[in-house]
């Protein structure tokens, strides 16, 4: 196991969403370690609409294979998406699928404006044409290896490369 | 309760060689964390009436037929609403034993749509265990899914009771139940049994004349009552069964008049309960006959929010039926 330096990937990504000067934005974190990450964005960039989450389960596209997740958690989008700006967040971009999905659960509850993705991690191999506007750190691992996000009692976010269990 | 002895065991059906759930065919027998993952995911399911588009893509590209041999329309239709909102295709049968009655035995009704590619049917059926042999014919990839077997299981039913006093009360410990009515008869009441033994309430009474309560209840951990007043004191739910009308006319019920005096449940009665008792009935509701209108439509009925769970409570049902089913089809790579 190997510790990755939180700090500066959420002082980087916090520079980095300033930066994309978005107009009211709208901040959704993908459930689990995005929303954990979006919470931290959420409070350093005093962004007024409330944080929503999302758990994208229902909208999988391995759901055929591996059936749902026992612990889908409801989406919270608390805010009405409908014509907003939206700065998408996430943990570790990898495939592109995760994101895929997100998309489609944000558009059946409305249509932005615009959507930003910002990303903690980028990993390079990707299966669909997604790109992050907001990268954090970019990393290259083993294809036996994960970045794994965890969180403890405290709210104190631990992020480390972890050999991934077949 | 008699009717469940002729009926095979049939938990172990409903779960597949590597433990998850197949079939949604009785309570009786599934395990608890089941019935609480059921109900988690359940949970949500109920966000989705407020947002832009009610569906999900889930069951895209997959069949279902309500095979309807008795009359329905609130399950009947929940079940539409609840996978249609998965994205699933939906073909409605309910006739009076359709092409059976043209001398095809249920099981050809069923392999002849199953040819059609089906890849779940609901089934509700006056034969108690209808479902249970449909699951017992049909290849593994096939679900089925019982809406109602004569006098034997109601399992979506007690499934979204379940889920609606856990939203009400925040759980099961600590509650004391009634259920009211035709108990002998009722598949919704065997399986809500089932169902409040599994996930724990403090106690389960059950209320009726004597007539309709089963000799060996009282074996399940049930108590009986057949004095209304002394059954519902201190009750924290009140679920009402519906009574059927012909069962008056097989002289099990005396006059309407007489078993709403005793039986049915008015403002008066209601005041033994504790004071934030919750009112729940299956539906349809007979109004006058086991329910008075000023408590079904009273501020502690929760009778409708019990229609609007249905429709999560059956989403979570087909969609934990029909995730992983490719699995079947060989070994999968992550």
């Amino acid at each position: 196991m190997q510790p990755i330096a939180l700090e500066p990937i959420l002082a980087r990504m916090d520079q980095e969403i300033r930066d994309l000067a978005m107009n009211d934005p709208l901040m959704i974190g993908i459930h689990t370690g995005g929303a954990w990450i979006a919470e931290h964005l959420h409070r350093s960039l005093a962004i007024d609409s409330p944080l929503c989450s999302l758990d994208i389960s229902f909208y999988r596209d391995d759901f055929s294979r591996v059936g749902l997740n026992p612990r889908v958690q409801s989406s919270s989008l608390p805010a009405d998406v409908e014509g907003r700006e939206v700065i998408l967040v996430d943990d570790v971009l990898y495939t592109g699928r995760t994101i895929r999905a997100a998309l489609n659960e944000i558009f059946s509850w409305g249509r932005p404006s615009l959507v930003r993705l910002a990303v903690a991690l980028d990993r390079p191999a990707r299966e669909l044409p997604v790109q992050a506007d907001v990268v954090g750190r970019k990393i290259e691992l083993d294809a036996d290896k994960q970045a794994k996000i965890t969180r403890d009692g405290n709210g104190v976010l631990n992020f480390e490369i972890v050999t991934r269990v077949p | 309760m008699s009717d469940s002895r002729s009926i095979p065991s049939d938990s172990a059906i409903q779960f597949d060689s590597h433990g998850r759930l197949r079939h949604f065919l009785t309570i009786h027998g599934m395990p608890r964390e089941t019935l609480l993952g059921i109900l988690d995911t359940a949970e949500s399911f109920i966000s989705f009436g407020q947002r832009e588009i009610r569906k999900v893509p889930l069951l895209r590209g997959k069949t279902l037929v309500n095979l309807f041999f008795e009359p329905s329309t609130r399950t009947r239709t929940t079940f539409e609403i609840a996978a249609k909102r998965l994205s699933a295709d939906v073909i409605n049968l309910s006739a009076t034993r359709m092409s059976t009655s043209k001398g095809e035995t249920i099981l050809d009704t069923v392999r002849t749509l199953e040819a059609m590619h089906t890849d779940m049917f609901v089934v509700r059926d006056s034969a108690s265990g209808s479902s249970h042999l449909i699951a017992s014919h049909l290849p593994p990839h096939v679900r089925v899914i019982n809406a109602g077997d004569g006098r034997h299981a109601h399992p979506t039913q007690a499934m979204l009771d379940m889920f609606t006093i856990r939203r009400e009360k925040g759980g099961f410990e600590g509650l004391r139940v009634a259920i009211i009515g035709d108990i002998l008869h009722s598949r919704v009441a065997r399986s809500q049994i089932h169902a409040l033994g599994t996930l724990g309430v403090d106690e389960i009474r059950v209320i009726g004349p004597r007539t309709l309560i089963p000799t060996e209840i009282e074996a399940m951990g049930v108590r009986a009552f057949s004095d209304m007043r002394a059954g519902l004191r201190d009750v924290d739910v009140i679920m009402m069964l519906r009574l059927q009308r012909e069962r008056m006319e097989g002289q099990l019920v005396p006059s309407e008049q007489e078993y709403f005096s005793r039986y049915g449940l008015t403002e008066d009665k209601l005041k033994l309960a504790s004071p934030d008792a919750i009112v729940m009935h299956p539906g349809p509701i007979n109004r006058g006959l086991e329910i008075a209108s000023s408590v079904a439509d009273g501020e502690k009925s929760v009778i409708l929010s019990q229609v609007t769970n249905g429709i999560a409570v059956r989403m979570s049902i087909m969609a934990t039926l029909m995730g992983g089913t490719d699995r079947e089809n060989g070994p999968v790579t992550p």
